[in-house]
Parts: C-alpha cells; sequence; structure tokens
C-alpha cells in the first residue's frame, strides 16, 4: 500500500499503457472476439485508473500548499527529470480526467466499430498524457505532455471522425502548431535563464518585468487557443462537430482545461507582473467571447456546435475569473473548469445519444422526444440546467463564484460576463424546446427508443456529481483552497504591490514634472 | 419542525418524480398531496405560536455550502415572523391546489409528472422564504423559476406553451441579472451575504457610497434599486411583466398557484425582506412607488378588454401586484405583506373558480363564448362572486382590509411619489371592478354563447375541486376581518418584531386618520365600477362593442396590452438572431476564418495537394515540429549547459 501510495502518479500513468499492451497482444481470426476483449481491456483499466485517482483524491492533504504525491528522478542528464506531483490546483483535474476515460469508453461501446483496437489504444494513450499533464513538475516534461496529448486527439477526429474531419482536424492543428511554437521557445529562453527545468523552481525565479511580458505573451498564444478564447476559437466548433462522440466528451470535458490549467501553472507564478498588466486584454476578450458566442450559439443549428460555442463562452467565464487574481475568482474558474467538464460531457454524451439513433445532428430534425424518450428528457434537462448555471447543479458555484470575483475587481466585468447569464438560458432553452418539447412530427423521431441501460449507466453518475458539486461542493472546494491562497499570497500580491508603487511612482513624476 | 415543513414537499416529488410512473396516478396524487397537507399544518403551528407569543427570530443550520475566501454561506432557515405569514401562504395554497388538480387533472395522461412538480415547486419556494442568507434566497428564486418554466410547458406539444415557458424563465433572467449584481454589491459593501449580518449593519452604512459602472452611488440605493430589479423580474412589474400573461398556457392550478398566490409574490417578499435597508435608501423606495403604481394603473387597463377569462385574472394579479409594491415603497411594509396574504387566497379562488369555469365549458377559455353558466354551476358562480367581492373591496371582506390600508397609506405618505401612487391605485381601484364583474357577467349571466354541443356537456365541477374552493373563499371571506389587527393594527409590533420595519407613528399609523372622501374613495370607484359593467354587459349588451369601434384606437391598444411584446421583438428577439447570424458567418466565418486557417491554407494548398493522405500527412507534420522542438531543446541544454 505504502509502495502504492508514494508511486501513484506513475502507477496511474502507466496503467492505461499496461491496457495498450495487451490490446496489442489481442489478435484473433474472430474480429468480434477480439473487439469484445479489447472494450472489456479499455473499460477494466479506465476503471482501476479511476479508482486509483479517488485514492489520490482521499489521499491528498489539503491543508498545505505544497506538491504531494511527488516522485523525482533524473532522466536526461542533469537538466530534465522525470518529475511528478499534485498541489489543490492539479489534483481534482486528474480525477477528472480519470473519471471521464471510462465513461468515453462505454460510450464508444457499440458506435465504434472500425479499427476499434487502434482507437482504444488512442484514447489509452490520451489517459496517460493528460494525467501526465496535469502532474508534470518539470517544465520540459510538461511540454512533451501537453503537446503529445494533442497527436491521439488528431488520430481521433482524424480517423474516427465526421465527412468534414479532415478540415477539422487541419484547423486543430494549425491554430494549435502556433500557439506551441511560441510556448516552446519562451520555454527554452527560461530554463536558460533560470537554468531549470524545475517547475517549483522556476515558479520562485523572478524573471525581469520587462521579459516577463513577452513570456507572458508567447505562453497565452498557446494557452488562449486550447482554452479557446476569442478570436482564436474557431477551431473548436468544427473539431467537436467532427470528432466521435467520446472525442468531444474528452475535448471539452478535459483537453480545454489544459489552457486554463496553463495559466494557474505557469502565467499567474512565474510571470505575475505581466499577468497584472495584462488582465485588461484577457477581460476584453472573455467579454467579447461570452456575448458573441452566445449570440452565435443561438442560431446554430447543429446540436455539437451550439454546444461547442456554449463551450467558448463559458471558458470565458474562467477566464475571467482567474485574472481577477482573487480568492473568489480563481477558486471559482477552478470549479467552473471541473463543473464544465462534466456537465459539457455530458451534453455531448446526450447528443451521441440521438446522433446514434438518426445519424444527424441537425436539430430540426428533432422534436418532441419527451414523449418516447422520458428519461432522456429528463437527464437532459438536469444537464442543461446545470448548463444555465441554476443554483443546486455544479455550473452555479463556479459561475456565481467567478462574478463575485469579478465584481470585487470591477462592476464592469460583473456587468458585462452577467450577460451571458441571460443568453445562455436563451440558447439552452431553444435548444431544448426544439429537441425535446414540441409534437412528434417527424416520423424518424417517433420510432427512436428510450436510453439504452448502457447509456443509462453512463449519464446518471454525471447526473448525480451535478448535484454532488451543487449541494455539496466542499469537497471540491476543500482541496483547492489552499493552493489558490498560496498562489495569491506568494506570487499575485506582491505583484499587484508593486504595479500599485509603479502607478505611484508615476503619477509622482508626472506631479513633480508638471511642478 | 422546520425541516419537515421545508423537506416534505421534496421528499413528494423526489419520489413521485423517480417512482411516479410504477406508482401510479393514484398514489402519487395521494403522496405529494398528503406531504404538501403535512407541511400546511405545521405552517399554521408555527404561525399560531407567533401570534399567540410573539415572533420569534432564530435561524437553523441545514448544511455547509460554500466557503470560498471571506465569502460564506451556508443552507439554513431564518425563522421570524414573516417567514411565518409566507411558509402559512405557501403551504395552504399549495396543499390546496394539490387536492384540486386530483380533479382537474384527472383526465391528464400525465398526473405524476405534474405532481411531481407541483411539489418541487413548492419545495423551491420554501427554500426561497425561508433563505437566510442572498444566495440560498437565489437558489429558492431560480427553483420555483424552474418549475414554473416546467410547468408553464407542462402540455409540451403545444408551441405556445413552450413558448411561453422560455419566455417567462428568460425575462426572469433579465430580472435576476439585476438581483445578482445587488448580491455581489450587498457582499463587497457588507462583507457578507447573510440577511441577518446585513440587516443588523445597515444603519451603519447609510452614507456609505459605492462605485458602480463608473459612476459613484449612495451605497444602499443602489443595492435596493439592483434587488428590486430582480423582484420586477419575478413579480411582473412594469417592463418586465410580458412573460405573466403568456403563463397562463399552463394548467390552471399551476396559475393559481404560482402566477397569482405564490411565486409572483416573491418580489414583494423580497422588498419586505430588505424593508431593513429599504428604510436607509428613500430613493429607491421612490422606485418601488413609481414603478408599482404604474403596473397597479398599466395591467388592470388591459384587464379591461381582454377576452380569455384566465388573462383577465392574470392582468388583475399583476396590478394588484403593484398594489403591493407601492404599498411598500410609501413605507407600509406590513400592509403590503398583508396583501400578499388575503390576496392569495381571493386571487387563488378565482383562478381555481375559472378553472371550474373551464372545465365546465370543454375547456373553453374565451368568454365571448360563454354565458350562462350560472345554470351549470352555480356553487362555482357562488364561490366566484365571493372572490369578486374581496378582490374588489366590499366591506368586511379580505381585500376590504388590505387594499383600503394601502390606498390610505398612498394617500397619508409625503413621500415623492406617493400622490401619483394615490390616483392611480384609486383609478385602478375603479378598473378592477369593472373588468371582474364583466368577467362574472359575461361568464356566468346572460345568453349561453356556446355551440350546442359544449351546452350539452356542461356540468358543476366534482367535490375534489369544489371543497378546495370553499375553503378558499372562507379565507377571502375572513383573512382580512381576523388578521388585520395583526399585520397592520394595534398588535402588529409584537406580531412583526422586527421582521419589517414598523414603528409607532409610522405611514400605517397615519393611514389610519385618514377620513372623509379619500378613505371612501375606493370603496366608491368599486360601486361605480360595478355599475358600469353591469351596464355595459348586462343592459346595454351592444354598448362594449360600439364603444370599441368608435375608440378603435385605445381599444386596439389596450386589447394590444400596449404593444410590449411586439416592441421587445423588434429591439431584442430579432436583432439577437440577427446579430448572431452576423457573427457566425461574416464573423467567424468570412473574417477570423478567412483571415485565419482558411488563408493561411490557400497559400499552402500547393504543398498540401501534393499529400496523399492529408490527415496521415498533417499528422507527420506535427510530430516532426514536436520532435525538431524537442531536438532544439536537447541541443540548447547542451550547447548551453543550463540545467546544472
Amino acid at each position: 500500500m505504502d509502495f502504492i501510495q508514494s508511486h501513484l502518479l506513475t502507477i496511474m500513468m502507466l496503467t492505461p499503457l499496461i491496457g495498450v499492451f495487451f490490446i496489442m497482444l489481442v489478435n484473433h481470426p474472430d474480429q468480434a472476439l477480439v473487439n469484445r476483449n479489447v472494450r472489456h481491456v479499455s473499460l477494466l483499466v479506465t476503471m482501476v485508473t479511476f479508482i486509483l485517482s479517488l485514492l489520490l483524491w482521499a489521499g491528498f492533504d489539503g491543508s498545505t500548499a505544497d506538491f504531494q504525491f511527488v516522485e523525482k528522478y533524473k532522466w536526461f542528464g542533469d537538466g530534465i527529470s522525470y518529475y511528478v506531483g499534485v498541489d489543490g490546483i492539479s489534483v481534482l483535474f486528474i480525477v477528472l480526467s480519470a473519471f471521464l476515460m471510462p465513461i468515453c469508453i462505454l460510450a464508444s461501446w457499440e458506435t465504434i466499430q472500425k479499427r476499434l483496437k487502434e482507437y482504444m489504444i488512442a484514447f489509452l494513450v490520451l489517459e496517460t498524457l493528460m494525467i501526465g499533464v496535469f502532474s508534470s513538475l518539470d517544465i520540459f516534461l510538461f511540454y512533451l505532455f501537453f503537446e503529445g496529448g494533442l497527436i491521439p486527439m488528431f488520430l481521433i477526429i482524424g480517423v474516427w471522425g465526421g465527412a468534414e474531419r479532415i478540415y477539422a482536424s487541419y484547423k486543430f492543428f494549425l491554430y494549435t502548431l502556433l500557439g506551441s511554437v511560441l510556448m516552446l521557445v519562451a520555454m527554452l529562453y527560461m530554463i536558460g535563464e533560470a537554468g531549470t527545468t524545475d517547475i517549483p523552481l522556476l515558479m520562485e525565479y523572478q524573471f525581469d518585468p520587462g521579459v516577463q511580458k513577452l513570456l507572458w505573451l508567447a505562453f497565452f498564444a498557446s494557452f488562449a487557443v486550447k482554452m479557446p478564447m476569442w478570436p482564436v476559437h474557431t477551431w473548436l466548433p468544427d473539431a467537436h462537430v467532427q470528432a466521435p462522440t467520446a472525442g468531444s466528451v474528452i475535448l471539452a470535458g478535459v483537453l480545454l482545461k489544459m489552457g486554463g490549467y496553463g495559466f494557474l501553472r505557469f502565467s499567474l507564478p512565474m510571470f505575475p507582473d505581466a499577468t497584472v498588466e495584462f488582465t485588461w486584454l484577457i477581460f476584453g476578450l472573455s467579454v467579447i467571447a461570452i456575448i458573441y458566442t452566445s449570440l452565435v450559439a443561438l442560431v446554430q443549428e447543429d446540436m455539437k456546435k451550439l454546444i461547442a460555442y456554449s463551450s467558448v463562452a463559458h471558458m470565458g467565464f474562467v477566464t475571467i475569473g482567474i485574472f481577477v487574481l482573487n480568492t473568489n475568482g480563481i477558486e471559482g474558474s477552478i470549479f467552473q473548469m471541473l463543473s464544465h467538464g462534466v456537465v459539457s460531457g455530458a451534453l455531448f454524451l446526450c447528443v451521441g445519444v440521438v446522433y446514434d439513433r438518426l445519424h444527424t445532428r441537425e436539430i430540426s430534425r428533432f422534436g418532441g422526444l419527451a414523449t418516447n424518450m422520458k428519461k432522456y428528457a429528463i437527464l437532459w434537462m438536469i444537464f442543461t440546467m446545470a448548463s444555465v448555471g441554476l443554483p443546486g447543479t455544479s455550473g452555479f458555484v463556479g459561475e456565481v463564484l467567478v462574478l463575485f470575483g469579478a465584481y470585487q475587481f470591477s462592476s464592469w466585468l460583473a456587468f458585462g460576463a452577467a450577460f451571458g447569464v441571460i443568453l445562455g438560458a436563451a440558447y439552452m432553452l431553444y435548444l431544448t424546446r426544439r429537441l425535446i418539447f414540441g409534437d412528434l412530427t417527424h416520423e424518424e423521431t417517433r420510432e427512436m427508443k428510450d436510453l439504452s441501460l448502457r447509456e443509462y449507466t453512463i449519464l446518471l453518475p454525471l447526473a448525480a456529481v451535478v448535484f454532488w458539486m451543487g449541494i455539496y461542493p466542499a469537497s471540491f472546494l476543500d482541496p483547492i483552497r489552499v493552493s489558490v491562497d498560496n498562489l495569491i499570497v506568494t506570487h499575485l500580491d506582491p505583484a499587484l504591490e508593486r504595479a500599485e508603487n509603479r502607478d505611484a511612482d508615476a503619477a509622482e513624476q508626472i506631479a513633480a514634472h508638471q511642478e | 419542525m422546520f425541516h419537515a415543513i421545508v423537506f416534505m414537499p421534496l421528499i413528494g416529488f423526489l419520489v413521485v418524480g423517480m417512482f411516479g410512473r410504477s406508482l401510479g396516478d393514484r398514489a402519487s396524487q395521494i403522496i405529494t398531496s398528503g406531504l404538501v397537507t403535512v407541511s400546511a399544518i405545521l405552517s399554521w403551528m408555527v404561525f399560531v405560536d407567533v401570534i399567540m407569543g410573539g415572533g420569534t427570530n432564530s435561524s437553523v443550520a441545514v448544511l455547509e455550502w460554500v466557503r470560498s475566501g471571506a465569502l460564506e454561506f451556508n443552507w439554513a432557515f431564518k425563522i421570524d415572523t414573516l417567514t411565518a405569514v409566507m411558509l402559512v401562504v405557501v403551504n395552504s395554497v399549495s396543499a390546496l391546489v394539490h387536492w384540486y388538480s386530483v380533479g382537474y387533472m384527472s383526465h391528464d395522461p400525465d398526473n405524476p409528472r405534474f405532481f411531481a412538480y407541483l411539489s418541487l415547486f413548492t419545495f423551491a419556494m420554501l427554500m426561497l422564504v425561508t433563505a437566510d442568507n442572498l444566495i440560498q434566497m437565489f437558489f429558492g428564486w431560480e427553483g420555483v423559476g424552474l418549475a414554473s418554466y416546467l410547468l408553464i410547458g407542462f402540455w409540451y406539444k403545444k408551441p405556445s406553451a413552450n413558448a411561453a415557458a422560455i419566455k417567462a424563465f428568460v425575462v426572469n433572467r433579465v430580472g435576476d441579472f439585476g438581483f445578482g449584481l445587488g448580491i455581489f454589491a450587498c457582499f463587497v459593501l457588507f462583507g457578507t451575504v447573510e440577511l441577518d449580518a446585513i440587516f443588523a449593519n445597515a444603519e451603519g452604512m447609510k452614507d456609505m457610497t459605492i462605485m458602480f459602472l463608473g459612476t459613484e452611488w449612495h451605497a444602499l440605493t443602489i443595492i435596493c434599486i439592483l434587488l428590486f430589479i430582480g423582484a420586477m423580474g419575478k413579480s411582473a412589474q412594469f417592463g418586465l411583466h410580458t412573460w405573466l400573461p403568456d403563463a397562463m398556457e399552463g394548467p390552471t392550478p399551476v396559475s393559481a398557484l404560482i402566477h397569482a398566490a405564490t411565486m409572483v409574490t416573491a418580489g414583494v417578499f423580497l422588498v419586505a425582506r430588505f424593508s431593513p435597508v429599504f428604510q436607509f435608501a428613500p430613493d429607491a423606495m421612490v422606485l418601488v412607488t413609481i414603478v408599482g403604481a404604474t403596473t397597479a394603473f398599466f395591467a388592470a387597463s388591459v384587464g379591461l378588454v381582454q377576452n380569455d377569462i384566465k388573462r383577465v385574472i392574470a392582468y388583475s394579479t399583476c396590478s394588484q401586484l403593484g398594489y403591493m409594491f407601492f404599498a411598500l415603497g410609501v413605507g407600509a411594509f406590513g400592509a403590503g405583506i398583508f396583501h400578499l396574504f388575503t390576496h392569495a387566497f381571493f386571487k387563488a379562488l378565482l383562478f381555481l373558480g375559472a378553472g371550474s369555469v373551464i372545465h365546465a365549458m370543454s375547456n373553453e377559455q374565451d368568454m365571448r363564448k360563454m354565458g350562462g353558466v350560472w345554470k351549470y354551476a352555480k356553487v362555482t358562480a357562488v364561490l366566484m362572486i365571493i372572490g369578486n367581492l374581496a378582490l374588489t373591496g366590499f366591506p368586511f371582506m379580505a381585500g376590504f382590509y388590505s387594499k383600503d390600508a394601502i390606498i390610505e397609506a398612498a394617500y397619508a405618505s409625503h413621500a415623492y411619489g406617493s400622490n401619483y401612487a394615490y390616483i392611480f391605485a384609486v383609478i385602478a381601484a375603479l378598473m378592477t371592478s369593472f373588468y371582474s364583474w364583466r368577467l362574472t357577467f359575461m361568464t356566468f349571466f346572460g345568453e349561453c354563447r356556446a355551440d350546442k354541443h359544449v351546452q350539452d356537456h356542461a356540468h358543476e365541477s366534482g367535490s375534489a375541486m369544489l371543497i378546495p374552493l370553499v375553503l378558499l373563499a372562507v379565507g377571502a371571506v375572513f383573512a382580512g376581518y381576523v388578521f388585520a389587527p395583526y399585520f397592520i393594527g394595534e398588535l402588529r409590533f409584537e406580531f412583526w418584531n422586527g421582521a419589517v420595519v414598523t414603528s409607532p407613528g409610522d405611514i400605517i399609523d397615519e393611514a389610519h386618520h385618514v377620513h372623509g372622501a379619500a378613505k371612501w374613495a375606493p370603496t366608491f370607484m368599486m360601486v361605480l365600477g360595478f355599475v358600469l359593467a353591469w351596464w355595459m354587459y348586462g343592459r346595454k349588451t351592444d354598448l362594449p362593442q360600439k364603444l370599441a369601434e368608435t375608440f378603435d384606437g385605445l381599444y386596439q391598444f389596450l386589447l394590444n396590452k400596449w404593444y410590449f411584446d411586439e416592441l421587445y421583438d423588434f429591439l431584442f428577439v430579432r436583432p439577437a438572431f440577427a446579430i448572431g447570424r452576423f457573427l457566425w458567418k461574416r464573423g467567424d466565418g468570412q473574417t477570423i476564418d478567412g483571415l485565419g486557417p482558411d488563408g493561411v491554407s490557400s497559400l499552402v494548398r500547393n504543398i498540401a495537394a501534393r499529400m496523399r493522405t492529408l490527415q496521415t500527412g498533417l499528422l507527420y507534420h506535427y510530430a516532426f515540429a514536436m520532435l525538431v522542438g524537442v531536438a532544439v531543446a536537447v541541443t540548447w541544454f547542451m550547447v548551453t549547459g543550463s540545467g546544472h
């Protein structure tokens, strides 16, 4: 048990790879038998990983901001090391990734028939890489996981995607490449300047404020694409529309969070002075994103596109929360990311359910599903309400904390962001009306069957988490608290103070000059 | 005890919501109605305690909710007189509506769903009125909004019901926008969202200012205005009222419970709850007065010409809510809540009576196709007439005490806007009386204008529906006489015990000293309204037609509800879709993609064209780029020797 505890992160990363190994071994002329085994192995290893992630959560000590479950081995000479660990900011993202994985495997149970082996391998490798991203404490290791994670995703969209998958994966690629090249250059500079690849040490290192701005912008390029922030968001709707259901779940549920996580892990602690300088940029883009993409979501005719655009709007809340640089805002944005991971994942699964039956995502082809798909309608309503941030669901806690934080920063900011709350209700309810309400006018929709046991098993835990997070969020806020406080006290507050002093000095100089 | 009152409807909702199909209709009805009835009985016990022993003021903790930095709020109940009053109103009407629905919805195939929603609504409303902090109040606030959305759209196959449901939710969200900002401003000023702490510190903050949207404001004024915007949405006040008449798409028991007696009064409750803060924000009070009086007048004027029986009562509700608001605005908080209390009885009675009429007339709601219902449904007719008497303020009926107290308070007040309120209130009293009796004459008397088939099937409702009506009628007759001493009389100080602001020599005392013409004006208007209605709809039945033709412009203006729907459609709905489409096609499509990925792709098309399979080709590119990155990094380490 001690061994497991002290090597938990490594074991979690290896478990899916062990699954990959076994899947590769499976070989038999009977394709059906092979597929069955592949599915079972995949489900088993992802379940094991999920249980391990619960151990991680249970064993996590929320009373300290230090990194825990740390493992460090020299890897590449003296420079790069295999260095992993978690703190309050990262631990729950790992739990989220591990939680969504078995759900994704189950969601692909029947729908994926083509190249199943490769598909499952791609997902399992992706799981390893996602856990790696959130646990890396070496900047170079982070880079490998962060960029490497795109390769399986790229394959999932490009091979198992819809008709326009090539265009979509191309767009995905182009945007991401732009961001990652700039980030790589910045990382190399940092390593050269600070003389270490160690993330905790880099956090302590004081970069020159002028340089910080360039570094901040370089990282921003990468994270803004990932979030995605307006105006570099247009890859997301296409990627979602083309991706298979499980791909969308992981994309919205975990990959988008890497941008927000990156801001919290790198931009804020390492370049605090630049962060303080650039808040206006983030707020401008975020408020535009919230209003712009909400309006765009209102007129979508494709369900997945609508939810993809709503994701951009929700991520706008997250970026606002991160950059208001206060406790409510940052805790709220982390909570909002976790909640969005669950809720948008669930909504994409719901779209997948009807897509599997009718093979279209065009909203006008549906309608009246409340009549013949009652269980589906109830679950859809739960996730819709979580998406519009109804109190008592997970969506509310994150949103309201972010707005509390935003208002403390500026009432204008809260005012702008709160428009998203009105528009969010409009586009989600308009979708709901066209999807599950109304009369059953189409012959095909009348034939559609309610949720199967498998689909029910997938969606029910997600609904339970939505309520758990909404009614008793302490389970999620408690581990986060101390690490966020530490981030604010040791990095952000001093930077804010420096900025204030600079402003005061400048004002004095101007005054002196005028005299 | 309080746990039981609040959570029993929740249990009913959960049990019937999850297992309703297997339980069957009858069991679902009994479980939900029974549990709410128990809640109602317990609520009356609490209320009697308050009356006997004076008010309490305590807090009951339930569960931790959110703790983030300095912000902390929990699930907890605040118990005081105002809570007790609301518990009685909500649970009594809810229980009666549950039992009534057993009869009313007996032909509906979706009984379990309906009863589950009703109980969900009741639970959310109870959470709202027992909230001990602003966020829990917001939980109840949005929860009743959800239940209202689900119940308005209960017959989800009807497009009009779905449209009305969305409208209700989104318009309420506009109000919540203000409510939310008000909560945040409260937190910035007081450092807490706990009600007791806010009220205790309100006086100390009366000279503070805060910045809001770049302007410096008197802090308590801006907070009160923002909270009031939320109240306007939920209570359908002028400007944010458009959802309420459409909400009549829902089944009639829903209209009685949610859109007459309880949910729509949540805004009134909020302002009364915040009376310890509002008293230090006189400008905000003026705003409340003016909006309330305007609504009272506006809604009554529209009610004059509507032909749908439920819409008439809906506009009447809207108008009465206006009365409650300007009562609060002039500082007569006790009177506002008293009217909320009495109104719940007689307006629920009127709605459920209308439901009984609709039932009798084979689901017809257009009064032009009614008439002569008296001979089919005498009990319903008598009960509705009692409701009308109570509403219009016939002496010694419920409305006589509460409504007249409000009008007198407006007259006695010297605050800005109170004259405006008084004049509009008296005119609205005339219109109230007119439309109420117009409804009565059109529905119950004269020749029956329904077709033969409907007439043959016309029948009185069963006792399941009539017994709740009788109980409500008892309230409509006696609620005013019995409780006036506590709410607005000599006993009010012990009764309220600080739950709402009231003190010797306040506006309620002054209102008692109003005499003469000012005092009797509403009563005179009531009689005049009756006579006019009788003349136009009892005697000279061709007169309304002629009047409508002569004053066609005014008639159309009223019939079309002052053209609010058209205006909002033009100002907000169409532009939102048009802008959305523009941003999508032009913004995302042409501009961002055109300059970004598509633009780049056309530059590199030649290279791309040479690739046999694009997706694998791209993958190699990507892997290649990453490898180059790694190689560069490793080289960097070796050359610079950093990392030591």
